[in-house]
């Protein structure tokens, strides 16, 4: 046993272990490190694990009633960043016995807690987390999950099909529900609150929900579709949320929907948990997202926030367009809708997916593609995203010249070509306009948004890119 | 007059249903991808009154490891001739998702615009 000798010790003394081989129980992390100049980048990537596990700037006694050993996290690698002489990556274990079972609350106070203020650092960036298998099995995650949403739904063989209802603020909740059974009646699935909209004076949210529930039971008596809107529930209480939650569940609602970093975790594990035992299915929204996950050199990548989620739980997550009005590189993306439907995702460094990851059993979430988008982008995401998303054409909806039920039945219609034409085995992306033309033929609402938003594209650069070489 | 146009509300049962009736080499294709991605094809019919309902009645069983195009077909078609009044659609069961890749409406009940 050693001697307390009190003072400040060199963090690479006890927490560089370039040596040691990760256990598959551990949690691993991957951070993109810039230090403060003249810190070697052992001290600095040592600090970073003592920061975010046991250490603290100075020894003290009570180290010694304890076995550090067993409970450190460990920086086991370091490796430059392609492009960027500045920043390198350290790869840091944790043992599992550092979390509480079921929280990934516990799991970000940790590694994204009071070391990203940490001095010897200029900035920091959680790049990806590996979740062992053990402490997955502790996580509730998605409520429902793809396969049993589509038997609620009746949904098969395609893409959903939705959008959020406009303007974003300020309509009755007559209004409101008139905009809802518009859109469904012209062919979507699903409809959607905006984020913004929880229970204002303009709408309370009870009434909301008594219009929108009639919109839906009589959409789907005249279309034989199954239909739905995300009514939402994020309220500034657990017990308020709940109360709407309950009221929802009492109209035979499918789906509520949720805001899950304004809200944050622990509430939205609760109304996972909720959802899970009153059969009712859940839209996650992600406000806030970009203050944390755009900025390339500080922060935590959306891949994280998107992990998770898919932990705490949820049924369809945002995870952009790749095409449309908002920020999203296309690999990237397609590497964190990986994180969120496949039950195993290996490392793939040009996705920015720095671990193999194992599912295991956990459900997955449809991944919803919203922002900027219309019919011309269809062929597109289709090929992107695949079946198991959520397409959501606001503006693309509503801003149809003849109102939302043509707007919806143009998008329905796109959908369902370009599904028809990549069964038959053509090429989406690069057919996509012969595709789209020959439908419209039949379909003078779909003609019409052709012509309406033909003009329209979103060419910026994207900000945060992946690194690579 | 006003350009704007009246949209009317169709009953449209799910995935395909806003196409214009699938030919009968359009059917094909479809029930040829379905083969190819390893799914297995059945065949379920209902009265239109109960379409809404999550279990139609099937045609027999699903066809296990049928590979055969024609032989799928003839199934569908014996389907609508003992159901002639039914709708009657296709399903291809993933037994990996446990869901289905495919799901469309081949025939709308007689009077309907499915009929090849």
């Amino acid at each position: 046993m050693a001697k307390y000798e009190s003072g400040v010790k060199e963090y690479r003394d006890l927490y560089w272990a370039p040596d040691y081989v990760p256990l598959d129980t551990d949690l691993l992390a991957c951070f993109k490190v810039v230090g403060q100049e003249g810190v070697p980048r052992e001290e600095v990537a040592a600090a970073v694990a003592a920061e975010s596990s046991t250490g603290t700037w100075s020894t003290v006694w009570s180290e010694l009633l304890t076995d550090l050993e067993f409970y450190k996290g460990r920086t086991y690698r370091i490796e430059d960043v392609p492009g960027d002489k500045d920043a390198f990556y350290a790869f840091i274990a944790y043992p599992l016995d550092l979390f509480e079972e079921g929280s990934v609350v516990n799991v970000l106070t940790s590694l994204v807690g009071n070391v990203f203020g940490f001095k010897a650092l200029r900035t920091l960036r959680l790049e990806d987390i590996r979740f062992p298998m053990a402490f997955i099995k502790t996580c509730g995650g998605p409520p429902a999950g793809i396969q049993l949403e589509r038997d609620r739904l009746n949904k098969y063989g395609r893409p959903l099909l939705g959008c959020t209802i406009k303007p974003k603020l300020g309509l009755s909740a007559k209004n409101y529900g008139r905009s809802v059974y518009e859109c469904l009646r012209g062919g979507l699935d699903l409809t959607k609150d905006d984020e913004n909209i929880n229970s204002q004076p303009f709408m309370r949210w009870r009434d909301r929900w008594d219009f929108v529930a009639e919109a839906i039971d009589k959409a789907e008596r005249e279309t034989g579709e199954r239909k739905g809107h995300y009514l939402n529930v994020t309220a500034a209480t657990p017990e308020e949320m709940y109360k709407r939650a309950e009221y929802a569940k009492e109209l035979n609602m499918p789906i509520i929907m949720h805001d899950f970093l304004t809200g944050g975790f622990t509430a939205n594990t609760g109304l996972a948990n909720w959802c899970r035992e009153n059969g009712m299915l859940l839209h996650i929204h992600r406000a806030m997202h970009a203050v944390i996950d755009r900025n390339p050199h500080h922060g935590i990548h959306f891949r994280v926030l998107a992990k998770c989620l898919r932990l705490s739980g949820g049924d369809q997550l945002h995870t952009g367009t790749v095409v449309g009005k908002l920020e999203g590189d296309r690999q990237s993306t397609l590497g964190f809708v990986d994180q969120l439907r496949e039950s195993f995702v290996p490392e793939d460094r040009s996705r920015g997916v720095f671990f193999d990851q194992d599912w295991g059993s956990m459900p997955g979430v449809f991944a919803v593609a919203s922002g900027g988008i219309h019919v011309w982008h269809m062929p597109a995401l289709l090929n992107i995203f695949g079946d198991d998303s959520c397409l959501q054409f606001g503006g693309g909806t509503q801003g149809h010249p003849w109102g939302n039920a043509a707007g919806a039945c143009a998008n329905r219609v796109a959908l369902e070509a370009c599904v028809k034409a990549r069964n038959e085995g053509r090429e989406l992306e690069r057919e996509g306009k012969d595709i789209l033309t020959e439908a419209a033929r039949h379909s003078p609402e779909l003609a019409i948004a052709m012509e309406t938003w033909k003009e329209i594209v979103f060419e910026f650069d994207t900000v945060d890119k992946l690194d690579v070489a | 007059m006003s350009v704007i146009g009246d949209y009317q509300t169709k009953n449209t049962l799910e995935t395909f249903g806003f196409l214009p009736q699938l030919t009968q080499e359009e059917v094909y294709a479809q029930i040829n991808y379905m083969i190819a991605q390893g799914l297995t094809p059945g065949i379920e019919h209902e009265l239109p009154e109960n379409a809404m309902d999550h279990y139609w009645t099937m045609w027999k069983l699903p066809f296990f490891g049928e590979t055969d195009l024609n032989n799928v077909v003839a199934e569908l078609e014996a389907c609508r001739r003992e159901y002639p009044d039914h709708h009657i659609r296709l399903t291809g069961y993933d037994n990996y998702t446990q869901s289905q890749g495919v799901n469309f409406v081949v025939f709308k009940a007689q009077g309907g615009s499915r009929a090849w």
